[in-house]
């Protein structure tokens, strides 16, 4: 039944649809637009869908895989209405099937977490023995649980070194959120004096070319089309800012996390626009994440195409700021970042800097074939926490 | 008229009980809830009715519907969890609550949170929006009506310091202000389907300020506030009625009285917008009564504003001229509320809840409380009582 249909009747019947299946609801969620399109069927939908009993949560969990971020909330919060109406009623809550959805990693990693939830709240033990196993899951949250059991676990053992660096070592193979990261980087490093490469286990770029600087008078230059955005021709010479020549030089940072600091080659500058530009070998075709940290205003090219740009200066920097799916090409690809300095004088507004790192859904790195090594501190670049 | 739609508008009017608040400072925006009783005389130990654990932060006021309560909060890791709870505003009984995951990006200033705005109300509805950009719409009892993911619509609407500005209902449309350095607009919203019913471009630049009611010949007009200035508008389509276009801050927020709004530009403000809504006239400015994070408070014939040093300035209404000021125990992220013009109530950034008494030739100090917790934000007020939150909890102070 279409979910118009559906909608017309349930306005009608104020009452079950007799006929109706709960997969006809969800199909109404699916169909959420942009800008409120599909809300009205959504929401009749959510009403009668949210009068099934507890048993249809697996359902609703199973629709949410390649559910857009909409959908998955109008599925996300009728499964939890029904749980917590099945709930005050007394109701049988099917944990078995909630542990089921958890354990097969081909469902929706969203969903799966929800399912981990629900577990949790009904059954905690049973949501506990499963938490070992989540240390390689496929879905973030569900890993971050599992990684945040076992840096526990080192900590109680931290004066036994070599068990707990094994345990450790073991959390950040595992660990892809950038607070756990920096959790037992700082435990391997402050408590155990071993080496760690953030970097790398992050995925940052590290090398680059830079060009600077163009001219960001009066903010223009965030919008003016530099030469760097048509063709990047690391041999070049340019007019830059106040008619002086400039060319690309080569740089490169040993920074933690990546960062990319124009005011080391170029000296602090204001009202000016800078370009970086490295490139990434793939050995497939294949879809990741670029992710950016920036506070000034900045653009991203892959391959020539613009991916996305952002007109925000000096309101913060953290790593993973924007994420920014795109699909590398087999072979070279080839990253132009534009990054724009402006004309306040705080001390707060000096920096004019970016970090960025490819990795997959989850934010595990995805590392450049040709990737070299971490560069020591020594030899460029200056080594400061980022966060 | 038919008899069942009139019957629909007295039940719905009838829904809007003087003891409702129904947005970031209560009616109109204003932090006077005119017409609340038999609020707590002191802020005590014995004064806190019931106390509960809150499931995440938020710098968001509490909205009281009839006997409920709604609160947004955000938790996890990026504060990617979103929250919308409801409990009973007597005994702080959890009714229900709902969760979603954020859309939009949820950077933010430490400080500050992506459960900054206050919710809205139209008495039926509760409308929630997070720094997120992620605006949902549910019943009384938690029926999900709508949502936007506006960040999904216009994906440069964002803010890496956070957002804050809380929405109004006014008639039949919710305005929102989603302002930024990078893409900044205000929306008015459909209450029923929550679709675009008009949307104005608005000045580039960040813009944490809420917008606020006044009432011209009887109609509701939204006054919206960003550095550039104030533009009003008429609700249900956007249109402007009039402009003051010499700058505003993008903290606190303006107030209004009547016809008259109080500005923080140039320190405060003044004016009065005819009933036509053409020009306004200025009637005074004051350097001096410079708000800080605090929103002004109009009570009676006078004006507060706590400035950034935690100083409380009284000044009278229809000249600016200052009365008497005392030092409260600031800093405050929070702005204060009254009833009537016997008490005035704020709580610090440190959890210090202050009850100033006003009926004296200058305010007194007349008792604290300290809570122990962070809170940044706004008290509301119901009849019988106060709501705060913290960081972590939610508390109702009542008269023992």
């Amino acid at each position: 039944m279409k979910p118009l249909t559906l909608l017309a009747a349930a306005l009608c019947l104020n009452a079950p649809v007799h006929g109706a299946e709960p997969a006809d609801w969800l199909t109404a969620f699916q169909e959420v637009g942009l800008e409120g399109e599909g809300n009205s069927a959504a929401a009749a939908a959510w009403g009668e869908l949210t009068q099934y009993p507890a048993d249809t949560i697996p359902q609703i969990l199973d629709a949410m895989k390649g559910a857009s971020p909409l959908a998955a909330n109008w599925m996300r919060s009728a499964a939890g209405a029904i749980l917590e109406r099945e709930k005050k009623a007394g109701a049988t809550i099917p944990t078995d099937e909630f542990r089921q959805f958890l354990l097969n990693r081909e469902n929706a990693p969203g969903a799966r977490f929800l399912a981990y939830e629900f577990l949790d709240e009904i059954a905690s033990d049973s949501a506990a023995t499963l938490v070992p196993g989540m240390l390689d899951d496929p879905s973030p949250p569900l890993r971050r649980i599992a990684v945040a059991q076992v840096i526990e676990e080192a900590k109680l053992i931290i004066n036994d070194q070599d068990a707990a660096s094994k345990l450790l070592r073991t959390a950040l193979d595992a660990a892809r959120d950038v607070d756990q990261i920096n959790e037992i980087a700082s435990l391997l490093r402050e408590d155990l004096k071993q080496e760690v490469d953030l970097p790398t286990q992050f995925g940052f770029l590290m090398r680059w070319h830079l060009i600077a600087p163009f001219d960001n008078t009066g903010r223009e230059g965030f919008d003016a089309v530099y030469a760097p955005e048509t063709n990047v021709d690391l041999t070049a010479t340019y007019q830059g800012k106040d008619e002086k020549e400039i060319r690309w030089e080569s740089y490169s940072t040993s920074n933690d996390y990546g960062m990319v600091d124009f005011n080391q080659p170029f000296s602090p500058l204001k009202e000016v626009v800078g370009y970086a530009h490295t490139e990434f070998e793939s050995s497939t075709e294949r879809q990741v994440e670029l992710r950016l940290g920036c506070k000034n205003a900045w653009k991203v090219w892959l391959n020539g195409e613009l991916i996305f740009g952002r007109e925000e200066y000096h309101r913060g920097i953290r790593i993973d700021q924007y994420v920014l799916p795109v699909m590398l090409k087999a072979g070279k690809n080839s990253i132009l970042v534009k990054a724009c300095q402006n004309e306040q004088e705080q001390d707060w507004t000096v920096q004019w800097e970016f970090q960025l790192r490819v990795c997959d859904s989850t934010g595990a790195a995805v590392l450049s074939d040709d990737r070299l090594p971490t560069p020591e501190p020594e030899q460029k670049g200056r080594r400061r926490s980022a966060e | 008229m038919r008899a069942t739609l009139l019957l629909f508008s007295i039940l719905s009017i009838n829904a809007l009980g003087h003891a409702d608040w129904l947005n970031f400072r209560g009616p109109n925006g204003s932090g006077l809830g005119d017409g609340i009783k038999d609020l707590p005389t002191e802020l005590t130990d014995e004064s806190v009715a019931w106390k509960i654990p809150l499931p995440g932060r938020g710098l968001s006021s509490p909205l009281i519907v009839g006997d409920r309560l709604f609160l947004s909060a955000a938790s996890g890791p990026e504060q990617r969890q979103l929250h919308l709870l409801c409990f009973d505003r007597r005994t702080g009984e959890p009714l229900w609550e709902r969760k979603f995951l954020a859309t939009g990006r949820t950077m933010s200033h430490k400080k500050t949170s992506v459960a900054a705005p206050t919710p809205a109300s139209d008495g039926e509805r509760i409308y929630a929006i997070f720094s997120s950009n992620d605006l949902f719409c549910v019943d009384l009892d938690g029926n999900l009506i709508w949502m936007r993911a506006l960040t999904l619509d216009y994906p440069n609407a964002s803010n890496s310091l956070g957002m804050a500005s809380s929405p109004i209902v006014a008639g039949d449309t919710l305005i929102a202000q989603i302002e930024n350095d990078s893409e900044s607009f205000a929306a008015g919203f459909d209450l029923l389907t929550g679709e675009n019913k008009w949307k104005l471009d608005r000045p580039n630049a960040a813009n944490w300020s809420s917008p606020t009611l006044l009432q011209l010949n009887g109609e509701d007009v939204v006054a919206m506030q960003s550095s550039k200035g104030i533009v009003g508008i008429v609700p249900s389509t956007g249109s402007p009625l009039f402009e003051l276009g010499d700058g505003a801050a993008t903290i606190p927020s303006s107030v209004a009285a009547g016809d008259r709004i109080y500005i923080p530009s140039n320190g405060l403000t003044a004016f009065k917008v005819p009933p036509d809504g053409g020009e306004p006239t200025e009637l005074w400015n004051e350097s001096a009564q410079r708000p800080g994070t605090a929103s002004p408070l109009v009570l009676g014939d006078k004006v507060y504003v706590i400035n950034n040093a935690g100083v409380l300035n009284c000044a009278n209404k229809e000249t600016g001229e200052r009365i008497w000021r005392i030092r409260l125990k600031g800093p405050f992220s929070g702005s204060p509320v009254a009833a009537n013009s016997d008490y005035l109530y704020i709580f610090n950034e440190a959890g210090v809840g202050q009850l100033v008494d006003l009926r004296g030739e200058e305010g007194v100090v007349v008792s604290e409380i300290e809570l122990g917790e962070t809170i940044l934000s706004t008290p509301s007020l119901s009849d019988g009582a106060l709501y705060i939150r913290s960081d972590s909890h939610l508390w109702s102070f009542s008269t023992p």
